[in-house]
């Protein structure tokens, strides 16, 4: 095929047209009639390429296997689910599965898949697919990190196949948030993986290492080839499931490049000489720097705003009983008092900490929901702004006085002194950490930062218990409340101010997982956003965790992407990576 | 003569140096953690004669600046607002050498502010960071420096007095030392400490580490110059008349030493300010808001501090001659030894 008709989009729209009815036509027999997905998306033009960096190389290219976040990103682009979230509205919409139907308990649900659909070495795709998959990722041999939201109530979920195109789901109990569940789980090609599975050496499928021709997925892209260090080049899927609305199937561009850059910076400077047609996950400050050379360099940014990730300040509350941390467990007694963090948050510039540290680029939280979590914010959460005479006025009535120097001391006439643990490798937690020591001397009291590397931090968090305050920042990957329950749950691995727990040691925990577990079984929106609501209320109450600041999603993609619609959802600018075109 | 002068320059140059870091609190305008948060990374101050009328100011003023609202953190100069410097101002307490408490600092402006070197990302001025980081590291070169020669002088007299297997084992201990990884090696005592420690003593700690394992090198120097001094005749006069081992070492022997030690010594001393420097860039230095001249190059690490803040590389610049200093009275000072010995 000719360069000159790849520039005429008409042109090989009307070729693919006439290659999918050809298609149809002489399938007919072995083959229903194919389901295609028919997106909204402005009409682009075929062909071209699009190269992205990602910070490192894959580490398997197994759907099933994938941890990390650089492979999932390259994975996700090869393969499909059955419902997905669309990270522009946040709501779940049909992909694999064409509709679906919910029993009046909550608890079935009933998932009518597209007919026709190919995988991407033109192997049909049936229900069959679909349970073998499913199959994989609750067995517990195979240790995939999803199979932990496939256990609802304490069970794992139940596939059954209904017919070649319907399957059928069982939960245990009714699960406010099952349809999303599905996001992000790819599909597997039994006719491929199944002998593996069966011998035993799925753990060892689809490295790295294998070769392009035995991988087959039902994403946009296919394997094209992996160059070690440098590279991983993706090509059109030819039997991609989704057309847009002039019927063409999709994606546009030919190939999908990934380029290995380990580090920020790296990316931005590979982003600005024009090797990367798309950036994400950078700086305010280097958002700043590529902004001075926007216009000629063609390339345009965006600040979609605040994302999900919410970055905090929290104390050691976990029960020391049988550490030796005397130390700490002395200065526990602060913590603990809620007029203590109180205190601290009203101490707290948020402002400066924007203004600072994110260049203006962020926005101020009093609360773990951010506002570009648009479904869940508590709209009516009070922002008192900082007040150094309603922290004052707070530790007074905690029993705290000042002595002669200005130094904060305790009742027991202990001046307070702590220190605020974070990893060297995030310069703007760093800087957080350093604005609030200002902040906190103001009160009289003496703050250390430490600084180091995120292993050595982690550890002290997880397992010694061994820090006084520790600054953090979470960022779920969905907006639905049930990805955060292993937060807030007083048993959840994510409960970082109290690990020890082993029934709610506060009152205010204790309400906090009955409000999680109720939204977790209410099937209705409204009453749901109450419950969540109420968390979000006793977080910026009790404090458990200080909320200050969430960064806003900055992208930058060269002039010539067409339909470039980034979200605050990862992947930000890849998420419609199927739609995207090269103008 | 010309040898004399050099040496005497030299020492002069570096005194110079060490008395502006030592009054750091007088010269400096402001306090090394104090925060103007209306400020992030606001470029130096220029010092005016002339207004922007052509009017012509006995005393030296500056502008002051407003946010440019067309470029998000950048400012702009205020030819409205003319702050006049002032000499012998009152300002934020400090004491010189912990000792000496004062208020009155050599120049300042009042209101607004005066940045000579700008500041950083917290608002900070980067000119009084850099005097006062001068403390900490060149507190922590002289001391590694000490400890390395001290260790080395005790080691390398031991094994060049006594040789035999002592010798070997003292110098064969000695590569070892040059041998180990000390950095990853510091990370480790890092990690191990606990965090209730102070940052300045961790710091210190960390230094004196540093001058431990770097002993070997002069400890070879010194062991070879005693080797040869046992074997002069004065010394085994000495002996003869029986005089122990110790006082040997201590009145005859060591003494050889003393030129090649005080070389070492101004060799060591930028050596171990440049490790410091790495330590801090490393993350394992002195923490906030402590500032040492390894964290005013930290911030150099990030590309858009690079791209957007010159300002930011003054520390650097001014570091060269420093070291170029220490450099040149190593070199005199070796002269004058070789000339003495002659």
């Amino acid at each position: 095929m000719g360069e000159s008709i790849l520039r005429k989009p008409g042109a090989v729209c009307l070729f693919a047209v006439i290659v999918c009815a050809f298609c149809t036509m002489s399938g007919r027999a072995a083959q229903r009639k194919e389901d295609l997905m028919v997106t909204k998306n402005a009409p682009g033009r075929f062909g071209g390429s699009i190269t992205v960096a990602v910070r490192s190389d894959p580490k398997t290219l197994n759907p099933v296997l994938a941890v990390d976040e650089a492979t999932r990103e390259i994975i996700d682009c090869m393969n499909a689910d059955l419902i997905h979230i669309n990270r522009e509205t946040q709501q779940t919409e049909p992909a694999l599965a064409k509709s679906w139907s919910v029993s009046r308990d909550g608890r079935t649900y009933t998932l009518r898949l597209r007919s026709g659909v190919r995988f991407s070495d033109g192997q049909p795709f049936t229900a069959d697919d679909v349970v073998f998959s499913f199959e994989l990722y609750l067995d517990e041999k195979i240790h995939s990190s999803q199979r932990d939201l496939l256990i609802i109530g304490g069970k794992p979920i139940s596939v059954e196949k209904i017919d070649d195109y319907t399957v059928r789901f069982q939960l245990a109990q009714p699960y406010a948030a099952a349809e999303r569940i599905f996001d992000g789980l790819a599909i597997l090609p039994r006719h491929l993986l199944e002998n593996a599975y069966k011998n035993g050496t799925f753990a060892q499928s689809w490295s790295v290492s294998t070769p392009a021709g035995e991988f087959a997925g039902l994403g946009p892209f296919r394997l094209k080839e992996y160059v070690p260090g440098q590279h991983i080049a993706l090509e059109r899927n030819p039997y991609y499931w989704k057309a847009d609305l002039q019927g063409c199937r999709l994606p546009y561009i030919d190939e999908l490049v990934f380029l290995f850059v380990p580090s920020e910076d790296a990316q931005v400077i590979r982003f600005q000489a024009g090797d990367t047609d798309l950036l994400s996950r950078f700086s305010a400050q280097n958002f700043a720097v590529l902004q001075r050379g926007q216009a000629a360099k063609g390339y345009k940014l965006e600040d979609l705003g605040p994302g999900l990730e919410y970055n905090f300040l929290f104390f050691n509350l976990d029960n020391l009983a049988d550490k030796n941390l005397p130390e700490i467990a002395r200065k526990q007694v602060w913590f603990r008092d809620v007029r203590f963090r109180q205190a601290v948050s009203a101490a707290i510039d948020r402002e400066g900490i924007v203004r600072l540290v994110y260049n203006g680029r962020a926005t101020p939280l009093w609360s773990q929901v951010t506002p570009g979590n648009r479904m869940w914010v508590d709209a009516s959460l009070a922002h008192p702004p900082q007040s150094l005479d309603r922290a004052r006025e707070l530790l007074k009535n905690a029993g705290f006085s000042w002595n002669s120097a200005g130094n904060l001391m305790d009742s027991h006439n202990q001046s307070v002194e702590f220190s605020i643990l974070t990893s060297s490798s995030n310069a703007e937690r760093t800087k957080m950490a350093t604005l609030i020591q200002a902040d906190l001397a103001q009160l009289g009291m003496n703050v250390h930062v430490v600084s180091l590397d995120f292993g050595a931090m982690v550890d002290r968090l997880l397992n010694s218990f061994d820090y006084e305050a520790a600054m953090m920042g979470l960022a779920s990957g969905d907006a639905d409340p049930t990805a955060e329950m292993n937060v807030w749950l007083s048993s959840g691995g994510t409960h970082l101010w109290d690990l020890t727990e082993s029934k709610p040691a506060t009152p205010w925990e204790t309400q906090m997982d009955q409000l999680m577990n109720q939204q977790l079984v209410t099937m209705n929106y409204v009453q749901r956003k109450h419950l969540y609501d109420q968390v979000q209320e006793i977080v910026a109450q009790d404090l458990p965790v200080i909320c200050l600041a969430s960064p806003h999603i900055l992208i930058g993609a060269k002039d010539r992407i067409g339909n470039f619609h980034p979200a605050i959802l990862a992947p930000y600018a890849l998420w419609n990576v199927d739609e995207l075109y090269v103008q | 003569m010309k040898r004399r002068y050099k040496l005497w320059a030299t020492f002069a140059v570096l005194a110079g140096f060490h008395a502006a870091i030592l009054f750091a609190g007088f010269l400096a305008p402001y306090s090394f953690s104090a925060q103007d948060r209306d400020a992030p990374y606001a470029p130096p101050s220029r010092i005016h004669f002339f207004d922007s009328h052509g009017t012509f100011h006995a005393r030296p003023f500056v502008y002051g600046m407003k946010d440019d609202p067309e470029n998000y953190g950048t400012y702009r100069v205020d030819f409205q607002q003319i702050y006049p410097l002032r000499f012998f101002v009152t300002g934020a307490p400090y004491k010189i050498a912990g000792l000496l408490a004062s208020r009155t600092h050599c120049f300042g402006t009042a209101p607004g502010h005066v940045f000579l070197m700008g500041t950083d990302g917290y608002g900070r001025d980067q000119f009084s960071r850099l005097l006062y980081g001068g403390q900490i590291s060149l507190a922590a070169g002289w001391i590694a420096a000490a400890f390395s020669i001290l260790f080395g002088a005790i080691i390398g007299g031991l094994a060049g007095f006594y040789g035999g297997w002592l010798d070997d084992i003292l110098m064969r201990g000695g590569e070892l030392f040059l041998a180990l990884p000390w950095l990853y090696f510091l990370f480790a005592v890092r990690a191990a400490l606990p965090l209730q420690v102070a940052q300045w003593q961790v710091f210190l700690l960390l230094v004196v580490v540093i001058g431990l394992i770097g002993w070997a090198r002069p400890a070879r120097l010194i062991r070879g110059i005693v080797m040869s001094a046992k074997e002069r005749n004065f010394v085994t006069a000495a002996r003869a008349f029986g005089a122990s081992d110790a006082y040997l070492l201590r009145r005859h022997v060591l003494p050889q030493a003393y030129g090649v030690m005080l070389t070492q010594m101004t060799l060591l001393v930028p050596q171990y300010i440049l490790a410091e420097v790495t330590l801090t860039f490393l993350g394992l230095g002195v923490g906030e808001p402590m500032p040492s001249w390894g964290s005013l190059l930290a911030s150099l690490q990030q590309y858009y501090v690079l791209a957007s803040y010159w300002w930011m590389f003054l520390p650097t610049v001014l570091l060269i001659p420093v070291f170029l200093t220490y450099y040149a009275a190593a070199d005199a000072l070796q002269e004058r030894v070789k000339s003495v010995a002659l």
